[in-house]
């Protein structure tokens, strides 16, 4: 089983579910049950064998590539067929295939309309492969293939079953996804031909760079290519626009699905790719990731504020949440990037868990208008207490995974790495922490209009406004028991992403600069390139006063 | 920094933190005591409905058991105090140089503690013991805790007086619609402000204080179907959360400073060694100052002061019991706990030994005024004492930052007690005329409600700090704390803090004498509401009983040194348990009691209730029987006549106005116009500008959100669509459809293209 | 040379072949330009073969004539079923294509 688990276990993880999709195609549309029943057992397997892979994944070394595969793929192109996980990865395999059975769960006996649940399960079960792909992908051509996969299922299922105005919003998703996919393409090739690596593997290029070099312009060209085609996924300020109208128009687990999983792929890229391979360019970007991530966050906050749609609210916290992902990962720090993998894991969960309720709210009252609703607690006591405990993991109570994502995000900008503008960057703390008022303002008043209060006159004694239903229960229970968990136990997630993360960032990033010795910044060679400042030996304690002021 | 690396591989020269790892197995394992709670909350959430009654038994027995095991626990630590023999595990950091290192446990030892023939070098070390929560960059992220004297006080308090608060709600919530649910969050409630008492690390100690903010939250809307209930949660919450960006900053700080000290760390949250290093003078003076600034906001929101004061009467919204609970023991002496607990950077930050006034003596100072003023205006029994509450703690935060540790903690300990029994008593008294208006629905109770009556008196005369009550010991040591009495002779304190021992004996007299009204406008004079009150259950008086017996006797517990007729065993007891000597703790000294300051003090207090009591009990009783009514104020004061004009005729007649300034411009004034002022201000200014600064946030952001958002970036989006469409539209029309056009624009594209190979070629 | 005549007579036929193509209206008249625009091409492989003395263009020829008439057999069975359908075969009515 291992050896099998070692050589297949991922390509089996990520494309069984077009198995499920070719045995599916084969069943008539009528037989919705049977349908049913394949997606759910296919989307099963996929997590069965991803919790084999967990359980067989090495925990002493999460900073190496396990259950790699490494075949030539396209010989002419230089593309592999590589795939393998590290400590990155695995947190946010697990995430998707636990999203996934958990989607199909919810729609079981309300698929939105027009109904029709073969198609609609075999774009989620499409959907699942790309996920899976883009996670498990080591190779830049096969990760842009995976990546874009993800986009037509996507866009499909807001054109198709999506809200009133849905042609438009998942015109402007496509459209916009599209665009920021094609410049990351053309900086993807521009980074292999300049480096004239030997493959499109990540550690290839990473290796070409680091040793041909790169001219510094052309790194910072490469580099902005990838944040715009990244930074649109996320999605980051200002190009964040697409995500609350396809998140209101999408269905609700399209939106489960766009939240939980679809906005990692962009901060995914940023870890995975950016920053371990241009190293050097991330540093001179980073300020400008920085500051438009606490733009987002302030921004997407003041936005939450002026929405009337409960859907459409949530939508831009999640601008704001994604906002301190990326505040992690601007610092370049061991700290700040873990937290942003935390971040991503608890976003995912949590804000997976709000739209969710927001479809159910929707089934239930068949409006999201924020005025109209109310009283929830008394109508569905168990369904507000469980919207209670989202909106407090949202805005990050400690104790729950929320948290965890923020406030190590938070530290770790009083603090970034070497070459990274400190002062700028605890300005950014400040409005960060700033943020997180601003996001217990607009969550909270959201959760006293919607739960608190008498249930307004026109559904006061509507019969349709019923508790949690048992389907609800299955597949929310594990996502709910997830976020409590992280919550008290972050090492769930920290244990897997720590080394990885330390693995992924280049020396001269985490190099505690004040106790290096002249040598030794002279061994490392990137003293000048970071601004180490060595030789009086007192750089970093200067550093620390500079702190107070 | 290269003998720090040298210092960092030989680490001969550690500096000791006074903590070990022994000691006896209560104290290595007080996580129990907060788990006990814990357990009940899951508990009571999950079976709490199938229970017989309603899971409030669960709550109960574990706070209970909470409780004994924190009683073991002291009992512990007072034998670990002086006789703990084992084997001494100093945890030592090491550290680069050490001008000053190790001066202050020293300096500390020699002055407090050698009088006592403590030896020094056996510090009273504080029980350490942590696991591993999470590791992040090879640093260890550690939960734990951190036994010692003002944690094992902190336990001993909060699980009684959470205990008696149970047992209280069992009869007062009663028959409520949310009574499961309500018992479920009171052992949340418990169990976070357990666990932030023994918190050994900032990082532990920021969680338990998010999580008291959130059951506070919960537990103020639990009556949520009403809005102002609601409001008065988010209020509450979010307040606290403008606090909280200090704390999170704050933190971010000291965890960085920290590190820089330490080799081969990036950073540390351990308390411990933050208080040891900033004694040391070893971190950045600017940084502390900073983080002391940035922890000092969050004091301010939590536990009530001057500017974040405005959520704490609001948060009365929520059942009595509640309030008992945030204000006597809980959460709002959560920042006061803090700042004792994080006492080494504010003693750096903020200078304190040897200045005469700074930021957080001025703040308290300022808040023990308005609190004391506000509480002269309030119609509602419960607002009286949140704004005495408010007022209190305002002492607690001036004592701090004056040098007075012990008093401020002693001022917290017997705190804890009279505010107890003075809410639960209002709440009794409520229970039974359903309102807590003292005006209309008040009055006359001492004769249907003895009990309540009673214990309330002796809360009130605690709170004004009458000897030999226990907020007269506790209050006094904050006056000798100040340092700022040479006019009564005595020596001693942190410096001269003239300014503030002004501001605390002021608030003494308006402390009593507020009481005095209250008591007057609850017992006295007639009924004035409907129904027929009677005197609750024993399971709501019991618990008033225990906690007006503590708040007679609790002050026994640090009697003053030289007290005579005392033998001297018992002085000082509280101080000498509680106060560390080790170098986590910064090396303060203590003022020496005086005679003549206690004596200034209780006539000022006598004064006080002098002045209110004439007023109430001669002037108004008087009042009340010329008019055949029970009046709760003076038809004819100040605030009705306005006697400006007529003033040279009547002031003769008016016995030189000695009356009016005595009833209306003393009293009245206070009671009126400048109170009413300063409520004011509080509602529309302060009240105002955070209402202002919600609503102005919600108008930024619409406008961001259509003006911008909308219009400018999304345009640029759709305009970008709209011009690729247009394009799409014009070059419709070349495409008709008909063979032909498209061969001619064949052939002609291949003419061009022949042309251009003509003149190429 | 005898070149320059052929080529001249192959332009003229095939510039008579693009006017039917574009200026005719009868589906089967356009279809008979056509016709004339490949001869002019077979003229002028014939013509250069002949000159270089291989049998290339000859080849080349007869595929197109070969091409061209199954072309012409298709082209017709369209214009037929157009008639069928439409009852015209006016090329000029048919546009269904436009965008």
């Amino acid at each position: 089983m291992e050896n099998l688990l070692d050589g297949w276990g991922l390509t089996v993880a990520t494309f069984s579910p077009m198995v499920g999709v070719a045995v599916m195609l084969l069943i008539p549309r009528d037989q919705e049950d049977r349908h049913k029943l394949v997606a759910l057992v296919t989307s099963l397997w996929v997590a069965l064998v991803s919790v084999l892979l967990l359980i067989e994944f090495d925990i002493g070394h999460t900073d190496r590539l396990q259950f790699a595969v490494d075949k030539v793929w396209i010989d002419v192109i230089s593309s592999h067929y590589s795939l393998g996980i590290d400590g990155i990865s695995l947190p946010l395999i697990l995430l998707t295939v636990l999203i996934v059975p958990l989607c199909i769960v919810y729609s079981w006996n309300h698929f939105p309309e027009p109904h029709n649940p073969k198609a609609f399960l075999i774009l989620i079960l499409v959907l699942e492969t790309g996920m899976v792909g883009t996670f498990a992908a080591q190779d830049l051509v096969l990760f842009f293939v995976f990546f874009e996969l993800v986009l037509l299922p996507m866009f499909f299922m807001i054109a198709v079953w999506g809200g009133p105005n849905r042609r438009y919003a998942s015109l402007k998703f496509f459209l916009f996804t599209l665009f920021g996919s094609a410049l990351m393409l053309v900086s993807f090739l521009a980074l292999f031909f300049l480096t004239g690596a030997e493959s499109f593997v990540f550690t290839d290029l990473a290796d070409a760079v680091a040793a041909h070099g790169v001219s510094r312009t052309a790194q910072l060209w490469i580099f902005g290519g990838m944040m715009l085609g990244f930074g649109i996924k996320v999605p980051m300020f200002p190009f964040h626009t697409w995500l609350p109208d396809a998140h209101t128009e999408a269905p609700t687990v399209g939106s489960v699905i766009l939240a939980a999983v679809l906005l990692k792929l962009g901060t995914y890229g940023f870890i995975r790719i950016a920053i371990p391979i241009l190293p050097e360019a991330a540093v001179e970007w980073a300020p400008w990731i920085g500051m438009l991530a606490v733009i987002g966050i302030i921004y997407g906050a003041l936005s939450c504020l002026a929405q009337t749609d409960m859907k459409r609210l949530i939508a831009f916290s999640s601008v704001a949440h994604m906002g301190f992902v990326m505040l992690g990962i601007s610092t370049l720090t061991d700290f700040g990037i873990n937290a942003a993998v935390m971040g991503m894991v608890a976003h995912g969960l949590i804000t997976g868990m709000l739209f969710f309720l927001a479809g159910s709210v929707k089934e239930r009252y068949h409006t999201l208008e924020i005025s109209r609703l109310g009283g929830l607690l008394v109508q569905a006591p168990r369904m507000g207490w469980i919207f209670g405990l989202c909106v407090m993991a949202s805005l990050g109570l400690p104790g729950l995974a929320g948290f965890w994502g923020e406030f190590p995000a938070i530290l770790s900008a009083y603090s970034p790495a070497n070459g990274v503008p400190v002062e700028t960057f605890r300005t950014f703390m400040v409005i960060a922490a700033v943020g997180t008022v601003l996001a217990a303002g607009y969550l909270l008043w959201l959760l006293q209009r919607i739960a608190f209060g008498t249930p307004p006159e026109e559904f006061a004694d509507d019969p349709h406004i019923t508790d949690t239903s048992r389907e609800e229960w299955i597949a929310w229970a594990p996502m709910l028991a997830l976020i409590v968990a992280i919550g008290v136990y972050p090492n769930l997630v920290f244990r897997l992403s720590d080394g990885a993360v330390d693995a992924s960032l280049h020396e001269c990033l985490t190099v505690n600069a004040s106790e290096l010795t002249a040598d030794q910044a002279e061994a490392l060679g990137c003293a000048d390139v970071y601004n180490i400042s060595v030789g009086d030996g007192h750089g970093g304690d200067a550093d620390h006063a500079a702190a107070g002021g | 920094m290269t003998e720090l690396l040298t210092l960092a591989a030989s680490t001969a020269t550690g500096l000791p933190l006074g903590i070990t790892e022994g000691g006896s197995w209560l104290l290595r394992n007080a996580w129990l005591i907060p788990f006990l709670p814990g357990l009940s909350f899951v508990g009571i959430l999950f079976f709490g409905k199938r229970m017989p009654r309603g899971g409030s038994e669960l709550g109960v027995a574990f706070v209970g058991l909470a409780f004994v095991l924190s009683l073991l626990t002291a009992a512990a630590w007072i034998d670990h105090r002086d006789n703990f023999e084992g084997e001494e595990v100093h945890r030592a950091v090491a550290v680069a140089v050490a001008e000053h290192g190790g001066e202050s446990a020293e300096g500390h030892a020699d002055e407090g503690e050698s009088a006592e023939g403590h030896v020094p070098g056996h510090p009273s070390l504080g029980v350490h013991n942590t696991v591993t929560w999470f590791e992040m960059n090879d640093v260890a992220f550690t939960v734990g805790t951190l036994v010692d004297g003002p944690a094992v006080m902190m336990l001993v308090v909060v699980t009684l007086v959470s205990l008696l608060v149970h047992v209280y709600s069992t009869e007062y919530v009663a028959g409520d619609r949310r009574y499961t649910h309500f018992f479920a969050f009171l052992s949340l409630f418990s169990a976070s402000m357990l666990l932030l008492v023994v918190s050994e690390n900032t990082l532990q100690l920021l969680v338990s204080w998010e999580l008291v903010g959130v059951c506070s939250f919960v537990l103020i809307g639990h009556w949520w179907e009403e809005k102002p209930n609601s409001d008065a949660a988010l209020k509450a919450f979010l307040t606290n959360r403008v606090g909280d960006i200090g704390l999170i900053i704050g933190v971010a700080i000291l965890f960085f400073t920290v590190g820089s000290a330490l080799p081969g760390q990036f950073g540390s949250f351990s308390i411990a060694e933050t208080n040891a290093l900033a004694g040391t003078g070893q971190l950045s003076h600017t940084a502390l100052v900073v983080a002391s600034c940035c922890l000092m906001a969050a004091v301010m929101s939590k536990s009530g002061q001057f500017l974040l004061h405005t959520w704490l009467p609001d948060a009365m919204a929520g059942p009595t019991p509640v309030s008992a609970l945030i204000h006597a023991a809980t959460m709002v002496v959560a920042g006061v706990f803090m700042i004792a607990r994080m006492y080494g950077v504010f003693f750096e930050g903020f200078s304190i030994g040897g200045s005469s006034i700074n930021l957080m003596a001025l703040i308290g100072g300022i808040t023990t005024l308005i609190g004391a003023c506000l509480a002269f205006v309030q119609r509602d029994i419960k607002k009286v004492l949140a704004y005495s509450t408010i007022s209190q703690l305002g002492y607690m935060v001036m004592a701090l930052g004056v040098g007075a540790w012990t008093a401020a903690l002693f001022h917290l300990f017997t705190h804890a007690f009279f505010k107890a029994c003075l809410f639960l008593g209002a709440g009794s008294a409520a229970h039974a005329v359903h309102s807590f208006d003292m005006k209309s629905d008040m009055g006359g109770l001492r004769k249907v409600m003895p009990h309540t009556y009673r214990t309330f008196v002796i809360g009130s005369i605690a709170l004004a700090g009458l000897p030999p009550l226990a907020g007269f010991w506790s209050k006094d040591e904050i006056f000798v704390g100040t340092g700022g009495w040479g006019l009564f002779g005595g020596t001693g304190g942190n410096g001269a803090y003239t300014f503030m021992l002004v501001m605390g004996v002021t608030t003494a007299a308006l402390t009593a004498a507020y009481m005095t009204r209250c008591v007057y406008l609850t017992f006295f004079g007639e009924f004035r509401g409907h129904g027929t009150p009677h005197e609750s259950g024993p399971r709501i008086v019991v618990p008033l009983w225990i906690l007006a017996g503590l708040a007679i006797v609790a002050g026994f517990g640090n009697l003053p040194k030289g007290l005579p007729l005392v033998p001297e065993s018992l002085q000082e007891r509280f101080g000498h348990f509680v106060e560390p000597v080790a170098s986590y703790f910064p090396g303060i000294s203590h003022g020496t009691p005086s005679w003549s300051l206690a004596t200034a003090s209780t006539l000022v207090v006598l004064s006080g209730i002098a002045v209110a009591g004439w007023y109430y009990f001669v002037k108004v009783e008087a009042a009340s029987k010329a008019a055949g009514e029970s009046l709760t104020e003076l038809p004819d004061g100040l605030t009705t006549k306005y006697p400006l004009a007529r003033m040279g005729h009547t002031f003769l007649v008016q016995k030189y106005y000695l009356d009016h300034l005595y009833t209306d411009v003393i009293a009245g004034g206070t009671k009126g116009p400048v109170a009413a002022a300063a409520y004011k201000i509080d509602q529309d200014v302060i009240d105002g500008v955070v209402n202002a600064a919600g609503e102005n946030a919600v108008k930024a952001g619409n406008l961001v959100y259509h003006r911008f958002d909308q219009l400018v970036v999304d345009g640029i989006v759709n305009n970008s669509g709209r011009a690729s469409s247009g394009a799409g539209g014009e070059l419709r029309k070349i495409q008709t459809g008909k063979v032909q056009d498209y061969a001619a624009i064949l052939f002609a594209s291949a003419m061009v293209l022949a042309g251009v190979l003509i003149v190429i070629v | 040379m005898l070149l320059n005549q052929f080529l001249l007579l192959a332009a003229a036929l095939f510039a008579i072949g693009v006017y039917g193509v574009l200026a005719r209206r009868n589906g089967v008249l356009v279809l008979m330009s056509i016709e004339l625009i490949l001869n002019a091409v077979n003229i002028n492989l014939v013509a250069f073969s002949a000159v270089r003395e291989t049998v290339d263009g000859e080849i080349f020829a007869l595929f197109i004539i070969a091409v061209a008439a199954a072309e012409v057999g298709v082209g017709l069975a369209m214009v037929l079923l157009l008639y069928r359908n439409r009852r015209s075969i006016d090329l000029t009515e048919i546009d269904l294509l436009r965008g």
